[in-house]
């Protein structure tokens, strides 16, 4: 460990940083713009100045780039010595030459890094009187408002979004004070994480354009320790609400998971926490069909009266909390609960918690994801299903060159030199997938397989792992060698195309590639926030396995409870019907209007994730709390509460003994094993920080004698939260609590998220209060047994329709999409306006058989039903497949592996292109004739 | 002793000086033109509203009695879809007329604002909107910041120089 002295203070720093990280590390302020902890150094901004002295008798020293300075043993510097100083107030200074005058109507405004350090540096009164550069700002889609005045060419946002991110439409133009950064033309920003340029960009360039419509300042969001329900990743978020209405989301930081950076379904997929389609009251369906709103008490006592004495049965949701999940199968005993997963989707997630529990293999967080230098993906279009992980990915391919900087005696922290010295090289990734995916581009090689020949080609590479090799699978043997030769082989698979052989073969494989010493790494992609918690609680019960929706379907019971699952994801529309017919009570609880709710006889309002608590198990095994951010409006209740409730209201043995959420975590981890460090997962309500609880609120919260004033000058006292540590308050210290109850990062002089530093134990290392969420699947390592080798049923139907395939027949293969295949984000308008409609995927030779090319119609044809969808044409698209569009409400009926036809769609009208900034901008011109539509089929 | 005699001596003397107190309302006290009482929000001299819903005003607020909430117009420009004040507990302080980046929020000498129901001491955006610029005639916040508006295109604000085109190689 060097020893540097900075303004005579000695200081231990770690070998191999540079003075910028060195200095944060000791707690000092050190002003920068263009460093970033996960994207290193590039010296473009000259913030981060100091004074290096030669040695102890040099007074005059020379000013240095802490970020581009290696430490070393016995270096002095100066950070408050006069040069220094003023040298870092004429950059910023000079950055503000062109700034406008805009911070009272700038989003970024409040959390600003260039206010920020503005003020660190001194820098107060303008000196310059000429005039300031403007630039024209771009459309970049409904995500991301783009003011490009603001900018202090920092290249943070065009090596976040090229460099890091893998995105190819933004970029620097033009040269010296012209510098621009934006696309090459107005348009919708094409990569997944784009939202992540809003807590790049030190200043406001790049801000969040759903939050700026109901924009309210950092200062004034009440915020509270948050987990997405996006995907199964469970990146942690912090949402902010104001006014009752959740306003944004935001990173939280944490090391092992979600790092810096979210997608953006995760950032802007919540705005269906706000919708009109919400329920707020509980309902009765009347004769007519429609519903009767009804208070909770009276509801209750309905249900009670329903389910007494009957024959009551429960489905679950994978996208529910375990708790609310437990509870239910409580409720009705394991013997009546089904997990709430499809009858394809079942055995899939069975397997994988199976696998969580016995593999071999290493489960990696994604932060160990980054450290893999061999991956093979196996059928997962990892950007679509799991986007956080394939940004991580994107890092991985990456250690070949801080491999080749190492041996030149480069540290990885300097950015452009490693990615100068790498160019090209990377380290390998194979994609074995049936159609394109969006890591593509840095895959050193694409094979393109239906899902069934995946699963074969696993097998070959297991045989060729075991040097069982015929020699007759060159590709196989290719794969196995890349990988066999690798220190940290990573293998990543999913469920996403519903195929169980492939699934198996990946595990196969990493447990091939495991030797004494070395042990590969696994991950397994599942679809929904809780998919593993509901799958763990579906096989672990005493009861085997529990029910499957179709055993309900034949065996319909007397009252059918349903949380938070729209079944129609999950059944046909015949089954649906058998289900929820006439002879059964079904009681339905969830937050949006869908089928499932509308076919019900008593609909509950529950709560969303950002208005209740609960824990849920990602796809790593990893459980990791949720606290409400606001208080439920109208009669809306938590899952779990309305469960409680109607425990207590029919004298249900061990549920009315629960009254509280901590005895509902303490009950849900005595009842399985898998479950007993549940409680771990973030402190109880009991936990004090110096004897208060977390606020939610920032110190500088405002109005709060005004905010409820239009309604009464009477003000009511804050909510109470009777249930987790935090508390609807400013008063309390955001501090040195667990990273699990972080609501937001703030500290003295560090309004912007760069206070994050602050809250990390060092540069990019895990934050002070430790790392949020809890492990609660340990593997035995005794190794996996597929389920399908016991029986292989399922996987061989598959194949046999394979072999009838007609010449003018193709198979169904399943494509998701990050905006539009996730059941609740695509009610926010954003989301679904970048999720289109349902479409089918063809390859460019299948495109040119049927004569038709992107944005075409083809009629879909599957027995009896013909479904009429838009053409997609990709670049890859494996032998006798066609994709859809997984999710989307259109062909939700699809299956995956069925065969279909395809003809032209003659009569199909084309979408009118999207709309470019220029017809936005400008207010729609009034029409005083309205016969006369205003153009285009979308105004029609 | 010679204290307590002091003091009543003190105290019988102000029996002959006159009275500070005035009869209110009958008749009034001098207040000086800026005089911190009742807040308004101006306007700019085009007739629009000049608070941009900046929230500053709301943070500085010493008893948090400001509330509002920002929402844009159709030419981009940002205005409080509500700004409410609870005079009920205003202290005057003028701390949110110091903040106000845009001029908008002006303190008038009227303090006369005795209701008998609590409820009325809550001003709406309505109540608190004048039509006038107040103390500063000529200030036009949008005049002056980057921002492009319908009537204001970029590089036509105060010292700015026109759209810089990223295309041309000219220095």
């Amino acid at each position: 460990m060097p020893t540097i002295f900075i303004d005579g203070q000695e200081l231990q720093v770690k070998d191999g940083e540079n003075v910028l990280e060195a200095c944060l590390n000791a707690g000092l302020d050190l002003p920068y713009f263009c460093w970033h902890p996960a994207m290193g150094s590039i010296g473009s901004c000259r913030q981060c100045a100091l004074v290096q002295y030669q040695n102890e008798d040099d007074s005059r020293g020379r000013i240095i780039m802490g970020c581009m300075t290696p430490v070393t043993e016995g270096a002095r510097f100066s950070l408050q010595g006069d040069k220094a100083k003023e040298f870092r107030e004429a950059v910023v200074e000079s950055l503000m030459l062109n700034h406008p005058h805009d911070c009272p109507v700038c989003a970024e405004g409040g959390e600003c890094h260039l206010q920020d350090m503005t003020v660190m540096v001194g820098h107060s009164q303008r000196r310059y009187t000429g005039q300031k550069n403007t630039y024209r700002n771009q459309y970049l889609g409904p995500l991301i408002h783009h003011e490009m005045n603001r900018c202090i060419t920092c290249y943070r946002c065009e090596r976040y979004y090229k460099d890091y991110a893998g995105g190819k439409d933004l970029g620097a133009q033009a040269s010296h004070d012209h510098l621009y950064f934006g696309r090459h033309e107005e348009g919708v920003l094409e990569s997944e994480f784009s939202g992540n340029l809003v807590e790049v960009c030190p200043t406001g360039v790049f801000t969040d354009k759903p939050f700026l419509k109901q924009y309210s300042r950092k200062w004034d969001l009440q915020s509270a320790p948050s987990i997405c329900t996006g995907c199964a990743v469970g990146c942690n978020i912090a949402p902010g609400e104001r006014y009752g209405k959740l306003k944004r989301v935001h990173n939280r930081y944490n090391h092992e998971v979600n790092g810096y950076f979210l997608c953006d379904r995760g950032r802007f997929g919540s705005g269906y926490v706000n919708s009109d389609a919400r329920l707020d009251y509980a309902g009765i369906k009347k004769p007519d069909d429609s519903f009767m709103a009804v208070h909770q008490q009276q509801a209750l006592e309905t249900a009670a009266g329903w389910i007494k004495g009957k024959k009551v049965a429960a489905i679950g949701s994978p996208r529910a909390s375990l708790e609310a999940n437990y509870l239910l199968r409580e409720m009705v005993g394991a013997k009546n609960f089904a997990a709430g997963f499809s009858d394809t989707e079942a055995p899939l997630m069975s397997a994988v918690a199976l696998i969580l529990k016995t593999t071999k293999a290493q489960i990696p967080s994604i932060k160990k994801i980054e450290a893999a230098d061999a991956i093979l993906v196996l059928g997962e279009d990892v950007t679509n299903t799991a986007p956080r992980v394939a940004l991580a990915l994107r890092q991985s391919v990456r250690n070949k060159s801080f491999e080749l900087a190492a041996q030149m005696g480069l540290p990885q922290w300097q950015d452009a030199a490693v990615r100068n010295l790498a160019q090209d090289q990377r380290s390998p990734m194979i994609i074995v997938s049936a159609m394109d995916t969006k890591l593509d581009d840095v895959a050193s090689e694409c094979i393109s397989l239906a899902p069934d020949q995946i699963a074969d080609l696993t097998v070959a590479i297991v045989a060729a792992l075991a040097n069982q090799a015929s020699g007759n699978n060159e590709q196989a043997n290719q794969i196995a060698q890349i990988l066999q030769s690798a220190k940290n082989p990573l293998i990543v698979t999913g469920s996403s195309m519903l195929n169980l052989g492939i699934i198996d073969g990946a595990v196969a494989i990493a447990e091939a590639l495991c030797t004494d010493d070395t042990s590969a790494m696994l991950s397994v992609c599942v679809p929904e926030s809780n998919s593993i918690g509901a799958a763990l609680l579906r096989s672990g019960s005493d009861d085997a396995i529990g029910l499957t929706l179709s055993d309900l379907v034949n065996n319909a019971p007397d009252v059918l409870l349903v949380m938070e699952n729209d079944l129609e994801r999950r059944l046909s529309p015949d089954e649906m019907h058998k289900l929820m017919g006439k002879g059964t009570k079904v009681i339905s609880m969830d937050m949006l209007e869908n089928p499932t709710l509308g076919a019900s006889d008593m609909v509950l309002p529950a709560a969303s994730y950002a208005e209740s608590q609960g824990s849920l198990v990602n796809m790593e095994g990893r459980a990791q709390r949720y606290f409400p951010v606001f208080e439920p409006t109208a009669e809306r209740l938590p899952s779990w509460q309305w469960l409680l409730k109607l425990g207590a209201i029919t004298g249900h043995k061990a549920l009315s003994k629960l009254n509280h959420f901590d005895e509902v975590v303490a009950a849900c981890a005595n009842s399985q094993a898998e479950f007993t460090d549940l409680a771990r997962a973030a402190p109880d309500n009991s936990f004090r920080d110096r004897g208060l609880k977390i606020p939610r609120q920032t110190h500088r919260y405002s109005g709060r004698t005004a905010m409820n004033a239009g309604v009464s000058v009477h003000e009511p006292q804050q909510p109470h939260d009777t249930e987790s540590p935090l508390a609807y308050s400013m008063e309390g210290l955001n501090r040195d609590q667990p990273s699990s109850l972080t609501p937001f990062v703030w500290s003295p002089g560090w309004n912007s998220n760069q206070a994050l530093q602050k809250f990390q134990a060092e540069v990019d290392g895990p934050l002070k209060g430790g790392t949020a969420g809890q492990h609660l699947v340990v593997s035995s390592t005794m190794g996996y047994t597929a389920i399908s080798s016991l029986s292989k049923g399922a996987s061989q139907q598959v194949k046999s329709t394979a072999v009838k395939m007609q010449p003018h027949q193709w198979q169904l293969v399943p494509v998701h999409r990050v905006h539009g295949s996730d059941e609740l984000s695509v009610n926010t308008d954003e989301i679904a306006e970048l999720a289109g409609c349902a479409f089918v995927a063809l390859g460019a030779v299948v495109a040119e058989k049927l004569a038709v090319t992107d944005g075409d119609g083809v009629v879909l044809g599957c027995g009896d039903t013909q479904l009429s969808l838009e053409v997609k044409v990709l670049r890859r698209v494996a032998k006798n497949c066609v994709g859809y569009s997984a999710g989307y409400k259109e062909t939700l009926a699809l299956q995956p592996a069925t065969l279909v036809t395809l003809t032209k769609d003659a009569k199909w009208q084309r979408r009118e292109p999207q709309l470019i900034a220029s017809d936005r901008t400008i207010p729609d011109p009034i029409i005083l004739d309205p016969n006369i539509a205003k153009g285009g089929s979308a105004h029609v | 002793m010679l204290s307590e005699l002091r003091t009543m001596w003190e105290v019988l003397k102000h029996t002959f000086t006159g009275a500070d107190t005035v009869q209110y309302p009958e008749e009034m006290p001098y207040l000086a033109p800026r005089y911190r009482g009742r807040i308004v929000l101006t306007r700019d001299p085009d007739g629009e509203e000049r608070c941009v819903a900046c929230n500053l005003c709301a943070a500085v607020c010493p008893v948090d009695c400001i509330a509002l909430q920002k929402d844009t117009r159709e030419d981009g420009t940002w205005y409080p879809e509500f700004f409410r004040i609870n005079f009920s507990r205003c202290i005057m302080c003028g701390m949110c007329e110091e903040a106000c980046p845009t001029y908008a929020i002006q303190l008038t000498p009227d303090f006369e604002m005795c209701e008998y129901d609590r409820q009325n001491m809550v001003y709406e955006k309505e109540h608190l909107l004048i039509n006038g610029v107040g103390k500063y005639p000529d200030y036009n916040f949008y005049r002056v910041s980057g921002m492009q508006t319908a009537t204001k295109d970029k590089g036509e604000a105060r010292n700015e120089a026109r759209p810089i085109d990223t295309k041309s190689l000219l220095p």
